[in-house]
């Protein structure tokens, strides 16, 4: 029966006109559903903006949040860099068999819901009971300084993962050709390294600058009305909105303007890193500064890895866990973890809104998987030409780099124009595609790139048709990069805050509830009855326990993929 | 100027030694090749040399300084990789001044030593042109003139010609040697390539399995191989396997298979009776058309016929059945054909013989 199935495959793949439907598809689906809808939602309604000039100081407030959210940006990009950089370097180049487990570490804000994270780093810094008891008083309130060590902390295992990727990729010959010309370690790191892997540092900023800028849950969390930026403000004027303090033209108009200004200088901001990034050169400096000699050699490194290990334990790991605490005190008590298993009173809701995060997100990893497939095929293969390549690999970034509550708003006024009454649950399928999508196409084209043309060539010349080419030469090959990149999507769609506070009223998922529960304990939001400090811990602490385990079943798969 | 010394280098991966207990001297402006398989520890001895790896035992010395604890960058050599290694975000040109840069030479003077490298090297134009838009032997010349203008006295090359076609290589090979004995350097030169090592050195190390087997001239090692391994190496070589029949004080009478008698001098005293090989050189036979036995002749029957242009390589086979290789000039000799009898005699002072290998001869040899 299956192999009746790979023969029907086989034949029809080689037939050229439902070859190229595929990939037209593919094209289609692609600016139909997640490029275009975004665009027109806010176009259609540029004309709600007049709203806002009325009032002056909502404007205000408006511009306000979003510079906030473009300096913090700028400004935890570049720390991530500046404390991202050396822990990366130790992972990659270091000898320690402890690396792995680091190397595990680091990944792991990553993968925790952002909702989850926002509290456990609200706990530690903030509350009784957490670093600032240490200190006797709060050691860092709710508000922008908290805001800024949330997205530190979140968009620093972006900037380690693609730093060290592109460490492991680089050819250690270069450095090695530099130590024999007399540049000791450092002066080789900063003169030949460095510039060569800048590719990598400019898009590890642009990456974490575009998670930053994206942040809605952990933020409103950690904000707690006291600071603004984009993403807070459009989601407070959805709050203010929905409890009938601002009527439906002010929330319109304050919410496009918004969302226009957050995308349009994003995507300036953007082009401007890619036109002058490449430029931007690490100072030659003529002849040898003795201190990177000195800086270059055991003690100088053994301190810099020191302090790199300390930052991100201090600051990255530690607060990022610190949940847990209040988790295991909650289990402790003992009539709490029988609720949760039983899914007794809030606890119902909380495995319902869970179930609802993994089934939207295995649907959006499925038809990310099917639909990104052939766009990956397309853009390394330039079947249809370089040029059409190259214009879907920078178009396949946009949603990457648009902040996504307004993403969020701008697909729910498009699908909304367009189709009277679409279902929530469609619309957080939309809203998530988007959003995840750019993800697996560039996981996938990056393992595509890895494939020896040579290969495929080879198999075809010795009869294979193309469906036959990509299940005995690509898909083995890749298939573990696949796996990576349904991973990566399934726990960015599970983590997603800001696009499903935008589109959906009725549905909750993990990371709004979690944001609806904090509120509730600390009176930013309605009260719900049942919820307290210890119970949101614990549903922090099973996110982040379920979120740990999928990262392991990535790390035994992928390092099965190496061996 | 330097020379280089290592003395019982030693250096693990696991549990297998690349390198085993070496121990070299190389002199003052000497241009010296490591010749070896793949995998014989050639390129780790000059890694160690270098300072790119640590050895686990051992000491290096370069001039009369103990090196091996130091880092490449104080060691002052020049290094020319395999793939070049050349910069690819720097010019041709920026790549050339990247040592005297890093070494603080003045702007004039670094400038100055450029040109004279590229000079050197023969290269003055596509400068300003970027590694991946240069040719293999641009590429080439690129990375000596690099290594050459840091201003370093030892300079170690690990197969600089091998990414190059055959043509340019044979080129480059003898322009690398006058540059090195022009500057006097002393150069460590890693190949594969026994023809390229001996035309271009003063002195040959032959290494196999993280030993040296031989050190010599390249004369030395073609007339004189100390063992089955480089007779077989270096140049090419019939090995016949016998019994030593008779010592008669410097010369021994071995009988081959099936009783064919023949004698060798006994440079290495084996006793009698004690198994034996003999590797004689195709090219110090004589071979004459029809039978004729005389003392120490081959007499067989020509089996293939292959036109190397200025040589004919015959293959032999002989009456005892062994198969026996000869190489004879084309130009000015007449021709035989396949099939004819033929008896080959060689000079017995021509012949070496060695115990036969207590592992067997084809793994002796083995690469």
């Amino acid at each position: 029966m299956l192999d009746k199935l790979w023969n029907t495959l086989n034949t029809l793949s080689s037939k050229k006109p439902l070859k190229y439907t595929l990939y037209l598809s593919a094209i289609a689906v692609f600016i139909g559903i997640i490029l275009v809808p975004p665009i027109i939602g806010i176009l259609t309604k540029t004309g709600s903006v007049q709203n806002i000039f009325n009032e002056p100081a909502l404007m205000d407030a408006a511009l306000g949040a979003i510079a906030n959210s473009f300096i913090i940006g700028l400004i935890v990009s570049a720390l991530d860099l500046l404390a991202g950089v050396p822990l990366a370097w130790f992972i990659a180049r270091g000898k320690s068999r402890w690396l792995t487990v680091l190397d595990t570490l680091a990944d792991l804000p990553f993968v925790v819901p952002t909702a989850a994270l926002g509290y456990s780093l609200l706990l530690f810094w903030s509350s009784s009971g957490g670093i600032s008891d240490l200190f006797g008083s709060t050691l860092v309130s709710p508000g922008w300084l908290l805001v800024m060590i949330l997205h530190f902390t979140f968009s620093f295992p972006v900037v380690v993962r693609v730093v060290v990727g592109s460490l492991l990729d680089y050819k250690m010959e270069y450095e090695r050709a530099s130590r024999t010309l007399g540049a000791p370690p450092l002066t080789a790191a900063r003169t030949v390294t460095f510039p060569i892997i800048k590719p990598s540092l400019i898009a590890a900023f642009t990456l974490a600058f575009a998670r930053s800028l994206s942040e809605t849950g952990a933020t409103f969390i950690v904000a707690a009305g006291v600071f603004l930026n984009g993403p807070v403000f459009i989601q407070t004027m959805r709050n203010e909105f929905n409890s009938g303090a601002i009527s439906e033209a002010t929330f319109e108009g304050a919410t496009v303007f918004a969302s226009i200004i957050l995308i349009t200088v994003s995507l300036a901001i953007f082009a401007l890193i890619r036109l002058f990034g490449q430029k931007f050169k690490l100072p030659f400096g003529h002849g040898l500064p003795l201190f990177e000699k000195k800086l270059s050699y055991r003690k100088a490194e053994l301190t810099r890895n020191t302090i790199a290990i300390v930052v991100f334990l201090a600051i990255i790991l530690t607060p990022s866990v610190f949940v847990a605490l209040p988790a295991f005190q909650a289990i402790a008590t003992g009539p709490t973890l029988i609720e949760v298993a039983t899914g007794t009173g809030i606890w119902a809701s909380y495995w319902q809104s869970l179930t609802l995060s993994y089934i939207l997100g295995a649907i959006v990893t499925v038809l990310g998987i099917a639909l990104g497939l052939p766009m990956a095929i397309l853009i390394t293969r330039k079947t249809f030409g370089k040029w059409l390549s190259a214009l879907l690999d920078t178009l396949i970034n946009i949603p990457i780099i648009v902040p996504s509550i307004a993403l969020g708003i701008s697909l729910k006024f498009f699908w909304q124009g367009v189709v009277t009454g679409i279902p929530e649950f469609l619309l957080l399928v939309f809203a998530h595609l988007s959003i995840t999508y750019p993800y697996f196409v560039r996981s996938m084209s990056a393992a595509m790139e890895r494939i020896n043309l040579e290969m495929e060539e080879a198999s075809r010349t010795l009869g294979a048709k193309p469906f036959m080419v990509f299940r005995s030469i690509v898909w083995p090959l890749t298939k573990y990069s696949i796996l990576s990149g349904a991973i990566i999507v399934f726990t960015r769609s599970v983590s997603e805050t800001g696009a499903t506070l935008a589109v959906a009223n009725q549905l909750q998922t993990a990371p709004v509830l979690i944001v609806n529960w904090v509120n509730s304990v600390r009176g930013a939001g309605a009260v719900i009855e049942g919820v307290n400090a210890l119970n949101v811990g614990l549903a922090c602490g099973l996110l982040i326990l379920f979120s740990f385990i999928i990262l392991l079943v990535l790390r035994v798969l992928t390092r099965k993929g190496k061996t | 100027m330097p020379d280089v010394r290592v003395v019982n280098l030693t250096k693990k991966y696991g549990k297998v030694y690349a390198l085993d207990n070496v121990s070299l001297t190389i002199h003052d402006q000497e241009y010296f090749s490591l010749l070896g398989p793949s995998g014989c520890g050639k390129t780790t001895l000059l890694r160690l040399i270098a300072g790119l790896i640590e050895p686990d035992g051992g000491e290096i010395y370069i001039g009369d300084r103990r090196v091996d604890d130091d880092p490449p960058e104080d060691r002052d050599i020049g290094f020319v990789f395999q793939t070049f290694a050349l910069f690819p975000h720097m010019t041709a040109w920026s790549n050339v001044l990247y040592g005297p840069k890093v070494k603080n030479f003045d702007a004039k003077q670094a400038e100055t030593i450029g040109h004279e490298v590229l000079e050197l090297v023969k290269l003055n134009e596509r400068l300003s042109a970027y590694p991946s838009e240069l040719s293999g032997g641009m590429m080439q010349r690129i990375a000596v003139a690099r290594a050459l203008a840091a201003g370093a006295k030892t300079l170690l090359l690990d197969e600089p010609l091998g990414q190059l076609d055959a043509k340019v290589r044979n080129e480059i090979r003898y322009e690398i040697r006058r540059m090195a004995k022009d500057l006097k350097l002393t150069a460590i030169h890693v190949t594969h390539d026994q023809a390229e090592a001996m035309s271009i050195s003063d002195r040959i190390a032959v290494m196999k399995k993280g030993r040296i087997v031989q050190i010599g001239t390249p004369q030395e090692l073609y007339m004189n191989p100390n063992s089955l391994f480089v007779a077989f190496f270096i140049g090419e070589s019939n090995f016949l396997e016998g019994y030593i029949a008779k010592t008669e004080g410097k010369l021994a009478e071995l009988e081959l298979r099936q009783g064919l008698k023949i004698k060798a001098i006994n440079e290495r005293s084996i006793k009698q009776e004690e198994r034996v090989v003999l590797a004689i050189r195709p090219e110090t036979c004589e071979m004459k058309l029809g039978r004729i036995p005389s003392e120490n002749s081959l007499i067989g029957q020509i089996d293939k016929i292959t036109f190397e242009g200025t040589v004919i390589r015959y293959e032999v086979r002989l009456d005892n059945g062994d198969r026996f290789v000869i190489n004879r000039p084309s130009l000015t000799e007449a021709w035989v054909k396949t099939g004819e009898p033929v008896t080959i005699t060689f000079p017995v002072e021509k012949a070496h013989l060695f115990p036969y290998p207590e592992a067997g001869l084809a793994e002796e040899i083995r690469v």
